[in-house]
């Protein structure tokens, strides 16, 4: 298997070359970046920029997954964090401001933990009624307008730069790496996968995996909230309707394309991450090659059914039967 | 399952909820209210009867709110842009989305995926090809449109009871014997229960999946020819979030979302209990639309959690006496 299949994420990367050598081709501009007031512009940087919110998304759908999960409402999470961090900008300090936003996702994200981890509901269920309700308090937050800030540190985290790079990227790479020292290096991430693979196995192991699925969704919330603010702080202003819309379709998609499985188990972090640039710099090749941005939805849904065609268990039983065939002819 | 079914539950809510209303404002209790109430929600009820068979048999069905903008905006561009007869054109569309939902199911069963996933790709693949077809909402002016539009049966009150409502409530009585009375119905029930066993007891697992999902797109897509008849018009944004409302008048019906139980009258009466939310925002005035949301999602709640504890109850005594469990 290995001499067929190279190491794991190969595949990922390789789809990423070959995005980024057709955004080349669409764009001649493309890889070209240039400093200007102590900052880099160019369109690989606006594709990390852009890819941001759904990367953020992506670290904590990709646990959720691993544990079986799925977390259907963190675009109503965005919204409601968003709509928290811009009715309080203008009063109210930073610290306070992202504590605010930052604790709504934990809430949400404990909300969803309870119902799919004490209640045992259905993961895709119990997510649903946030994701339904979430928009409805986003919007009873802003009072359905379209909430506008002008306080500089909140527009600094999402225009602000560090170092030439901009902060929401700083935010991201940062959010990365503090997720994977804490999952891998201890052994939260393989009995999050030990979850996934099997609970009850798991239970009887001695895993405390009501424990970890709490805690997963927990995670997803902050994350998602920390999304919603960059994203908030991004526009400068919230907008309950259209925040997030859409996007936890990207982020699941985005854990699928990085080979984690919706069946739970394995996972990797970098992969999912990588998932979530795949698909921005798609988004951003698509508007740059002047084509109408709708090609985005037909493109995302050809590269879901090759994704899916690849992971599917029937295919790779096939593939092994193929190599069975092969090695007794050998 | 002992004590009261969830369909009983539903109704109670439903009728508790109206007398609630009508107590506030006396004039939602007229034919008039009730026939707004129908047609308003005429193609969620009928989405939504495709939504109960597939969520029966422990399948969802993302693509339907997709598969209705695709109608919606494919009917107006036949019968406006390409001169095609309009009953040629819905012919056309029936045909296409039927076959769109035997292909989900196709890949669904032939390569095991969730039929989560398979039908969010089938929601981006619709509502991209809307998009391709036409960015714009084209208005349908042919004269079928404006004569199905006028055409209501009186009620007394003075309420109208309009074509939309009548094929909504055809295809809901429809789909209700559909899924009590015949085979497939039972095949539904029992791809639900459990797919190996079903399997074993000789149900052909492989053509009813795609027969469920042919089902669903299919009245997808008679929602999405309601749909035009509603606006006038197509639009492929239209119909945005409609998979969601489906499926919450499901759950609010008191079928089960892992499949193997429920009914297509309490999915209408799911739906009736979203459009009597929207009726009494509209009657009230100062709440604003969101609410709707809120409602909806505590509703969702309250029934899951209903669900749970019922199950659990089921299950209790099934350990207790092994021989007396049905």
């Amino acid at each position: 298997m290995t001499a067929l299949l190279p190491r794991r994420g190969l595949a990922q990367v390789l789809a990423l070359i070959v995005i980024l050598a057709i955004d080349r081709i669409v764009s001649p501009q493309f890889f070209d970046l240039r400093l200007q007031e102590g900052r880099l512009f160019g369109s690989l940087i606006d594709v990390l920029n852009r890819g941001t919110p759904v990367a953020l998304l992506t670290l904590g759908m990709v646990l959720v997954i691993a544990t079986r999960g799925i977390d259907l409402s963190v675009g109503a999470v965005m919204a409601i964090s968003g709509a928290i961090a811009a009715s309080l900008a203008d009063s109210h300090g930073l610290p306070i401001v992202l504590a605010a936003a930052l604790g709504a996702g934990l809430v949400c994200g404990l909300w969803n933990g309870f119902l799919v981890a004490v209640l045992g509901m259905q993961p895709i269920v119990a997510t649903l009624i946030l994701m339904v309700a979430g928009r409805g308090i986003a919007q009873l937050i802003t009072e359905g307008r379209i909430v506008t800030f002008s306080s500089p540190d909140l527009v600094w985290l999402g225009n602000g730069s560090v170092l030439g790079l901009p902060v929401p990227v700083v935010i991201a790479l940062g959010m990365l790496i503090l997720t994977a020292a804490v999952v891998r290096g201890s052994a939260l991430g393989l009995l999050i996968e030990a979850t996934g693979g099997n609970a009850r196995a798991s239970e009887l192991a001695g895993v405390g995996t009501r424990a970890m699925i709490l805690s997963v969704y927990v995670w997803c919330g902050v994350c998602a909230a920390l999304a919603g603010v960059i994203a908030a702080a991004d526009i400068m202003g919230a907008d309950a309707n259209n925040a997030g819309l859409w996007l936890e379709l990207d982020a699941i998609l985005a854990v699928v394309i990085g080979g984690t499985s919706l069946f739970g188990g394995r996972f990797s972090l970098v992969l999912a991450v990588l998932g979530a640039l795949i698909i921005q710099t798609m988004n951003t090749g698509i508007l740059l090659s002047g084509y109408p941005p709708e090609f985005n939805l037909l493109v995302k849904a050809v590269v879901v059914l090759a994704v899916l065609l690849l992971q599917s268990p029937k295919l790779s039983g096939f593939a092994g039967i193929a190599m069975r065939l092969r090695r007794t002819k050998a | 399952m002992k004590g009261l079914p969830p369909v009983l539950i539903t109704a109670i809510v439903l009728v508790a909820g109206f007398a609630l209303c009508a107590m506030q404002f006396p004039n939602i209790a007229s034919t008039r209210v009730l026939g707004n109430l129908l047609t308003d929600n005429a193609f969620l009820g009928i989405v939504a009867t495709g939504m109960t068979f597939v969520i029966i048999s422990g399948g969802i069905d993302l693509s339907v709110g997709s598969v209705i903008g695709f109608t919606t905006v494919f009917v107006a561009l036949a019968i406006e842009r390409w001169g095609v007869p309009p009953l040629v054109a819905f012919v056309a569309i029936l045909a296409l989305s039927a076959a769109f939902g035997a292909a989900m199911g196709v890949v669904i069963h032939v390569f095991d995926l969730p039929p989560f996933i398979v039908t969010l790709a089938g929601m981006f693949l619709a509502r991209g090809a809307s998009f391709l077809l036409s960015t714009e909402s084209v208005p349908i002016t042919a004269p079928v449109y404006s004569t199905v539009s006028d055409f209501a049966l009186r009620m007394p009150g003075g309420g109208r009871l309009t074509a939309i409502a009548i094929i909504m409530l055809v295809i809901v009585i429809g789909g209700a014997l559909l899924l009590r009375l015949t085979r497939f119905g039972a095949n539904v029930y029992a791809l639900g229960g459990s797919r190996t066993t079903a399997s074993l007891m000789g149900v052909a697992v492989g053509k009813m999946t795609i027969k469920i999902y042919m089902l669903s797109s299919l009245l997808a897509g008679i929602a999405g020819i309601v749909f035009s008849f509603y606006t006038s018009a197509g639009y492929s944004l239209s119909a945005v979030g409609v998979e969601l409302d489906s499926i919450a008048a499901v759950v609010i019906g008191g079928t089960l979302l892992t499949g193997g139980q429920g009914s297509v009258i309490g999915t209408f009466l799911g739906v009736l209990i979203q459009g009597l939310i929207q009726t009494y925002i509209n009657f009230d005035g100062t709440l604003s639309s969101w609410w709707t949301k809120i409602a909806t999602g505590v509703l969702l709640f309250a029934f899951i959690a209903l669900q749970q504890g019922l199950v659990a109850l089921a299950r209790r005594p099934v350990v207790k006496s092994a021989g007396a469990a049905s």
